[in-house]
């Protein structure tokens, strides 16, 4: 299992593996927002903690569909599969190097991002806290999707189709904690739903995300 | 004579084929009944005559829900026991769900326009039904970007559970999110009587309409199902031979 | 030492039958080849019995973790080098010899270069010596000479034959004769699954036929 994680993290570091790719991303859409919006500080700092979240959002699916896609095309997964390591534990280490390729630069430059947006200083470690706990549902939930969607040709827009009503509740409250975090607020209500949700997908969707692969192999 | 008996694609076919055309007659006469009968209700002293939508409305909203639970439940009766009509019957649901959605979407839009002053609100309720929607087309999408009839049924089965879940979950989330200003079930067991009856009786007499219509509906396009998969497997056989 | 054995097996292509009632046992330090014209069913077979895909009926004895599987597509990243694709393969399945084996398909010289900078014989070489890595005693191999050149096949055949020598066994769907001395042959053309009213049950069944 290490051995993959460590194979996975030196494709996605290497030429070619896009890692980085998803910050960049966040980053154009966090710069694009305030043109839309306009610089008027009153009006960027309330809707920040959505932007900041819907943009952490975005930014994690965007590689999503080379979770399982390229392992797929190059007959990788076939050999996975007939290894000695269960197709659940391949999903769960294949999530987790999703999640410190794309997830956790994301937690890194949120602040950074939080800055440009108006979000005010005493909201970082809300913002980073709810990005924290949430982000490793998205890369789980997004390994099931890509799952699912491996085999077919057009998986990409199916994917985000079938992921994005997924992440609600993980955006309803990892937002809800940034916001209640900007105005001073208490935050533990949110944080622990967002927590429960969390721990619920990471110990339930590798089994739903193993069944699908199983299917797609076939 | 068990009930599996009925998951024979032949079997089905036959019994479906004396039974539809009651099934079809009776939902016509429910659900015109309901809502003409409705129709002619006088206006109610707060809400005028615009609580005349709601025999649509209500209706529609619960075949929504009462669609994607069918559609849970025969998919679970695929994964668990691998019925290809069970599978069928849940890929043929999925539009009638996803148009009995749109539809409680649009009158309840309709509905709170003169009420709410908005067409739309960010309401608890309405929210939900959206989600749902979105669901409905994930789950449709799905099926027609497979092409393994099989593989398909698995996958979309899967994605059923899983979707049920979050459904159910995003709803609660909603709920945190914004408390609304929905009002409540119109029509409650617990509460006691809310309605009067001069609502209530074209109100029922609309529901079941509806649910005989969606029976209707999703019998014909189950039976539409069955057929292209047996055309499929005997051009397949024909090939071959 | 059986290392393989299969009984009545029926395998489904695309919710279709391909071969049914394929039955043969395969014991330490045999080989056996599957021939039959294109589109019976050799890979679905193999696919089967690597575990890949479940039989319509029929059963597949074999010891647990018995099986390397090789088919068209090598599993290599063209980003890493060859030594490190073999490394992580041999790590995923709790093997090692990486340097035994890459001399073995001759392919030492090439260990520091990207997979991606070899030729496609190179890379069939480098995933053919995968199974060597991988310590696993029976191979599946669909068409594994594919893309070699005469040389390497003649190459390929002694580790195959060295593999066999050591108490392993190999099942293998080939065109071409690997020149190995006992290698059994099935042609799985007796085997077609019969289409037609006489397989077809009375009105139809669950599998809409």
């Amino acid at each position: 299992m290490i051995a993959l994680l460590l194979r996975d993290l030196r494709l996605a570091t290497r030429a070619g593996g896009g890692f980085g790719l998803g910050v960049a991303f966040f980053l154009i859409l966090c710069a694009l927002v305030p043109f839309g919006i306009g610089p008027d500080r009153a009006a960027l700092a309330p809707v920040a903690p959505g932007i900041l979240w819907v943009g952490a959002l975005l930014s994690c699916l965007l590689s999503l569909d080379r979770i399982f896609a390229l392992d797929h095309e190059d007959g990788s997964l076939d050999l996975l599969a007939t290894s000695p390591m269960p197709l659940e534990g391949t999903v769960a280490v294949k999530a987790l190097a999703h999640w410190i390729t794309t997830g956790l630069p994301l937690i890194l430059a949120a602040p950074v991002f939080g800055i440009l947006l108006q979000l005010p200083v005493h909201a970082m470690p809300m913002l980073v806290l709810s990005l924290l706990i949430g982000t490793p549902a998205l890369s789980m939930l997004g390994a099931f999707g890509a799952a699912v969607t491996v085999g077919l040709r057009r998986g990409g827009l199916l994917l985000s189709l079938l992921v994005l009503p997924l992440y609600i509740p993980t955006l309803i409250f990892g937002a809800e904690i940034t916001r209640r975090g900007a105005a001073g607020m208490d935050v533990a209500t949110p944080l622990v739903f967002l927590a429960g949700v969390t721990l619920a997908v990471l110990a339930l969707i590798p089994f739903a995300a193993a069944a699908a692969l199983r299917v797609n192999l076939r | 004579m068990s009930i599996w008996e009925y998951a024979n694609p032949a079997k089905f076919m036959r019994t479906t084929d004396k039974v539809l055309p009651w099934l079809v007659v009776s939902a016509t006469i429910c659900v015109l009944g309901g809502i003409v009968w409705g129709f002619l209700t006088p206006d109610d002293y707060r809400q005028g005559s615009t609580v005349k939508i709601m025999f649509l409305h209500v209706p529609a909203a619960l075949m929504a829900i009462n669609i994607w639970v069918m559609m849970l439940v025969t998919s679970l009766v695929w994964i668990i026991r691998r019925h290809h009509v069970s599978a069928l019957a849940a890929k043929a649901a999925a539009p009638i769900g996803a148009v009995m959605t749109l539809i409680a979407l649009i009158t309840g839009a309709i509905w709170g326009q003169p009420m709410w002053g908005t067409w739309w609100e960010w309401d608890p309720r309405l929210t939900s039904f959206l989600i749902l929607f979105l669901f409905y087309v994930g789950y449709i999408a799905l099926w027609s970007a497979i092409e393994d009839p099989d593989s398909a049924a698995d996958l979309t089965g899967v994605v059923c559970l899983v979707g049920s879940v979050f459904a159910l979950l995003s709803r609660y989330a909603v709920l945190f999110w914004n408390q609304g200003l929905h009002q409540g079930a119109s029509l409650s067991v617990q509460s006691g009587e809310r309605m009067s009856a001069v609502y209530r009786y074209p109100l029922y007499l609309s529901m079941i309409g509806f649910a005989l219509l969606f029976l209707a509906l999703v019998v014909i396009r189950t039976r539409t199902e069955i057929r292209k998969r047996r055309l499929a497997a005997l051009q397949a056989q024909e090939a071959r031979a | 030492m059986s290392l393989l054995a299969v009984h009545d097996l029926s395998v489904a292509r695309g919710g279709l039958r391909a071969v049914e009632g394929v039955g043969f046992a395969l014991n330490a330090g045999q080989a056996l080849i599957l021939r039959g014209p294109n589109g019976i069913g050799k890979t679905t077979l193999l696919r089967t019995i690597a575990g890949l895909q479940a039989p319509v009926c029929g059963t597949i004895k074999m010891p647990d973790d018995a099986v390397a599987y090789a088919a068209h597509s090598d599993g290599l990243k063209s980003s890493l080098t060859a030594r490190e694709n073999l490394t992580f393969w041999a790590r995923v399945f709790g093997g090692g010899g990486i340097d035994t084996a890459l001399a073995a398909m001759d392919l030492a010289a090439l260990a520091d270069r990207p997979a991606g900078a070899l030729s496609a014989g190179q890379k069939r070489r480098l995933g053919l010596a995968r199974l060597i890595v991988s310590g696993r005693p029976l191979w599946v191999l669909d068409e594994p000479t594919v893309s070699l050149d005469a040389a390497s096949v003649a190459r390929f055949a002694d580790v195959v034959g060295g593999h066999l020598g050591q108490g392993g066994a190999a099942l293998m769907a080939t065109h071409i004769d690997l020149g190995l001395p006992d290698a059994q042959v099935l042609d799985l053309t007796p085997f077609r699954a019969r289409g037609g009213p006489t397989a077809r049950p009375h009105g139809f069944n669950e599998a809409f036929a």
